[in-house]
């Protein structure tokens, strides 16, 4: 058990960009709302997973809807405790903790307002390890557990709880729900014991991000080494190509944001050429024509000076980026895993390969 | 009739006149004072005599000035304010401020959040609570607040409720209150927009004082028939009541004037820019003679805004760059410059540290001050740094490129006389007359414009006819802001998918330009 203040959330931030994959929203606004949160509430208490009790109500919190919408509205405010209400009334059961869904972007930040407005800890653990684009893309979902009671609520005081009997209906509910209430809702789903949390969820994960977020903080500080291997060192991440972006090409198919970047080598990588594709979220890197990464893997494009990701609605000409491949959580390994999000769910031809493997270790 | 276009600098005021065909007449230096307006009246004067041009004929001055930027970068002269966002019940999450820095936050007196706004597509998010507007008005009348922000969700899309509460505002301040409303400033994002609002009704006192100013010190000049523009960030123009109104505007017009000025002196629409000044360099890039916008959150004073600011590049290498040899043998050159004292820190100037003016000097690069002082750098020492100066804008110059093509460079500013003549990675180098006084000039032919941004589901418009559309609304814009409407062309086009719609939601963005009515 430990707290989490300004300076953690600071940290969780910047980290949650790098696990958004390219995707998941700009956590800024949603630090803006966990910061005024804490700063009204005082710190929130981050619990250990093994802390939670087998039979504890662990209640995941999530803003769902657009972006754009988001950085309008944001949230009301009152939407946590009408949310949380009506899920104990549901349940009929005290809920011991929060927990982020989707601990990459913006939705890393959501449920620590929540528990900050709530007075409940919040476990250190997602279902994602990091930012998917579709509601059942959790690895609760590989546990069998169910989204629904799914619990939405608008900032104007409207709230819906449903029953469903598949998740992709709980998608489709929570959608329609979502536009009638002017794009943007507090949303929890997956409700669930400690037992099941501690089995299927990606336990650690607001601590790594934090980790990740000081690293990225102190780069420009190591002194041993560039801040390229530092960068490298502290996230893990293996180095799949350096370039600038000489083209984006994007297109919207059914909810999505769907494209491709190329990026023609600089330095080392100088006269190849590479390309990343994404759906929201970046889900191939190729190189010179051979796959080096793919989903779940984390495919991230940084700035070279700066580290800073670089989301798929802020690729731009002329950008120098470095692509990096992060290791996936392990569960979206296993055969259940790739079927909900592998590389073919996407639409991708090939199977997966991990990217330890296919990038060779990247390149040096 | 003529153009007078001024640029006041860290180190000199620069001051230009330009014919009614855009011909420079004369361009002139001197020095910035400590009374900024003396650095004016004095660059007024000199371009007069050089130019012989009479002051009656003057009918348009240009002003641009980083006097907004610095006084929020130094917190300074800026006025108290009262805030009011519209949008209960959203957004009360995010509490306006949130991340500014104390000091900055106190130009706030008080900041509330009420009932009224919008939903993206239009509908009514909850009515405006014009009491509770009337009576925060109230309030601020009583602790003597002059100065008001006001910010609405989704006002980009509806503006009703800023504009009635400006109404309000004014019934109950006087006629006389500035009110600043968000959707006249920003774009899309709530919070960098209120932010834009907050910052330019702080800045309402330093826009009045320094436009006053510069209105008496050209009357003193006996320029009287000359009506004043100020360029703003995108390169184009505002008038005088309108910079009063907007002064946060006016930020970043700078770097944006010496892009434009390259542009026009050199008759180059597309092109890198790189202007050297004393102490830093700034590589931008001009596209269909506009300067390319960055597409990141821009943050003034460490307050993040959503401005339309140019795409610029700042490295350490002006002509004041301090040049050191290493014990390795190595050669470096910058980022510490001797700035405005080059003129006797200099080796040619008789001073003695060695700067990249004193080495392209040394090896015949450049002629100023006196060549005998600088004999005494070894001449392979001198010419190792000239090439440390070239690799260092050659790296700026193709980080800011597009594409691997080679593109046009125009070398403008003073600090340009350091640079080699042929860059790699440039089908040209151009060097135009008036090089110096680049950004005087394009504050003197900046355009006007008008931007118009909506969301827009192309299943249900056609996109063809939804831009079409935009840009007539854009051209209207810029006819209505003072453009001549023959002249007006529309400049940028953007349209960019939204995520999570059903159909096809895009947001369009149109901006027209055009030249400004005499």
């Amino acid at each position: 058990m430990r707290k989490l203040g300004i300076q953690e959330i600071q940290d969780i931030a910047r980290g949650a960009a790098l696990l958004g994959a390219g995707g998941g929203g700009d956590p800024y606004l949603g630090k803006l709302v966990a910061i005024g949160a804490i700063n009204e509430c005082g710190p929130v208490t981050l619990l250990d997973p093994e802390e939670v009790p087998d039979d504890a109500l662990i209640v995941p919190f999530a803003m769902m809807g657009a972006p754009t919408v988001l950085s309008e509205k944001g949230i009301g405010g009152e939407e946590y405790k009408a949310l949380f209400d009506l899920v104990e009334n549901h349940e009929g059961k005290k809920i011991f903790a929060t927990m982020p869904m989707e601990a990459g972007g913006l939705n890393s930040m959501f449920p620590v307002a929540a528990a900050a407005r709530l007075g409940l800890p919040m476990v250190d653990c997602d279902g994602m390890g990091r930012a998917f684009p579709e509601l059942q893309m959790v690895t609760f979902t590989i546990g069998g557990i169910k989204s629904s009671p799914v619990g939405l609520a608008d900032e104007k005081g409207n709230t819906v709880i449903f029953d469903t009997i598949t998740n992709k209906w709980s998608e489709e509910l929570a959608r329609s729900v979502v536009m009638s209430c002017g794009g943007s809702v507090a949303v929890t789903l997956y409700n669930m014991t400690g037992k099941q949390m501690k089995e299927y969820g990606v336990k650690g994960i607001v601590t790594r991000s934090e980790k990740l977020g000081a690293a990225m903080r102190n780069v420009k500080n190591v002194t041993d080494k560039t801040p390229e291997e530092a960068f490298l060192e502290f996230t893990e991440g293996i180095r799949l190509f350096k370039g600038k972006i000489t083209d984006v090409r994007r297109e919207t198919r059914g909810a999505f944001n769907f494209g491709k970047v190329v990026v023609d080598g600089i330095d080392d990588c100088k006269g190849r050429s590479a390309y990343v594709e994404f759906q929201n979220e970046n889900l191939a890197a190729v190189v010179d024509g051979e796959i080096v990464a793919t989903t779940p893997d984390l495919i991230s494009l940084v700035d070279t000076e700066t580290f800073t990701p670089v989301p798929t609605d802020a690729l731009k000409y002329g950008k120098r980026v470095l692509i990096v491949g992060l290791k996936c959580y392990d569960l979206w390994r296993s055969k259940e895993g790739l079927e909900l999000v592998g590389p073919r769910y996407f639409g991708l031809d090939t199977d997966y390969v991990p990217v330890e493997v296919r990038g060779k270790g990247g390149i040096r | 009739m003529y153009k007078l276009g001024i640029d006041v600098g860290g180190t000199n005021t620069d001051a230009v006149i330009i014919d009614e065909n855009y011909n420079v007449v004369a361009s002139v230096k001197n020095p910035t004072s400590g009374d900024v307006y003396e650095g004016i009246v004095g660059a007024v004067q000199k371009v007069l005599n050089e130019s012989g041009v009479d002051r009656k004929q003057i009918g348009q001055a240009m002003l641009g000035t980083t006097q907004c930027t610095n006084a929020i970068v130094e917190r300074k002269n800026l006025a108290k304010i009262g805030f009011m966002r519209i949008g209960a019940p959203a957004s009360c999450g995010i509490l306006p401020m949130v991340d500014w820095s104390d000091d900055i936050k106190a130009v706030c007196e008080r900041a509330v959040i009420i009932r009224g706004g919008f939903e993206f597509d239009g509908r009514e998010l909850a009515p405006l609570d014009e009491d509770a507007c009337r009576d925060f008005c109230q309030e601020m009348k009583e602790k003597g607040v002059r100065s008001i922000a006001i910010s609405g969700v989704f006002s980009t899309i509806r503006n009703d409720n800023e504009l009635r509460a400006a109404e309000i505002a004014r019934e109950v301040l006087g006629d006389d209150v500035h009110v600043s409303i968000s959707s006249e400033i920003g774009s899309m994002g709530l919070v960098e927009r209120e932010n834009a609002t907050i910052l330019n009704a702080a800045l309402c006192q330093v826009a009045e004082k320094f436009t006053d100013g510069f209105a008496k010190s050209i009357a003193h000049e006996g320029i009287e028939n000359a009506k004043i523009y100020l360029p703003q960030n995108d390169g184009t123009l505002m008038t005088m009541e309108y910079a009063r109104r907007y002064p946060i505007l006016t930020v970043a017009c700078g770097p944006t004037n010496s892009i434009r000025g390259a542009s026009y002196l050199s008759k180059v629409a597309n092109a890198i820019v790189v202007d050297v000044g004393g102490t830093t360099t700034d590589v931008g890039v001009i596209q269909n003679e506009f300067p390319r916008e960055s597409s990141v959150a821009v943050t003034i004073g460490g307050v993040r805004t959503n401005f339309r600011m140019p795409d610029v590049m700042s490295i350490g290498l002006g002509g004041g760059s301090i040049v050191r040899e290493h014990k390795d043998g190595s050669v470096t050159v910058g980022p510490d410059s001797v700035g405005y004292e080059i003129t006797s820190k200099a080796m040619v100037f008789g001073g003695d540290v060695m700067t990249a003016t004193d080495v392209a000097v040394r090896t015949g690069k450049a002629k100023v001050g006196d060549p005998s002082l600088v004999e005494s750098i070894p001449l392979e020492l001198a010419e190792k740094a000239m090439s440390v100066i070239r690799t260092m804008a050659e790296d700026a110059v193709d980080a800011m490129k597009v594409s691997s093509d080679d593109s046009d460079v125009i070398l403008v500013g003073g600090g340009s006389i350091i640079l080699p003549d042929e860059l790699a990675g440039a089908s040209r180098t151009i060097k135009p007359e008036h090089f110096g006084c680049a950004n005087a000039i394009g504050s003197a032919i900046s355009k006007v414009s008008g931007t118009y941004e909506t969301l827009v589901d192309y299943d249900e418009v056609p996109r063809d006819d939804a831009l079409e559309k935009a840009k007539q609304a854009a051209a209207d814009m810029a006819a209505e802001a003072g453009a001549v409407r023959e002249t007006v062309e529309i400049i940028d086009v953007e349209d960019v998918p939204l995520q999570y719609y059903p159909g096809n939601t895009n947001r369009v963005k149109v901006k027209a330009a055009g030249e400004l009515r005499a």
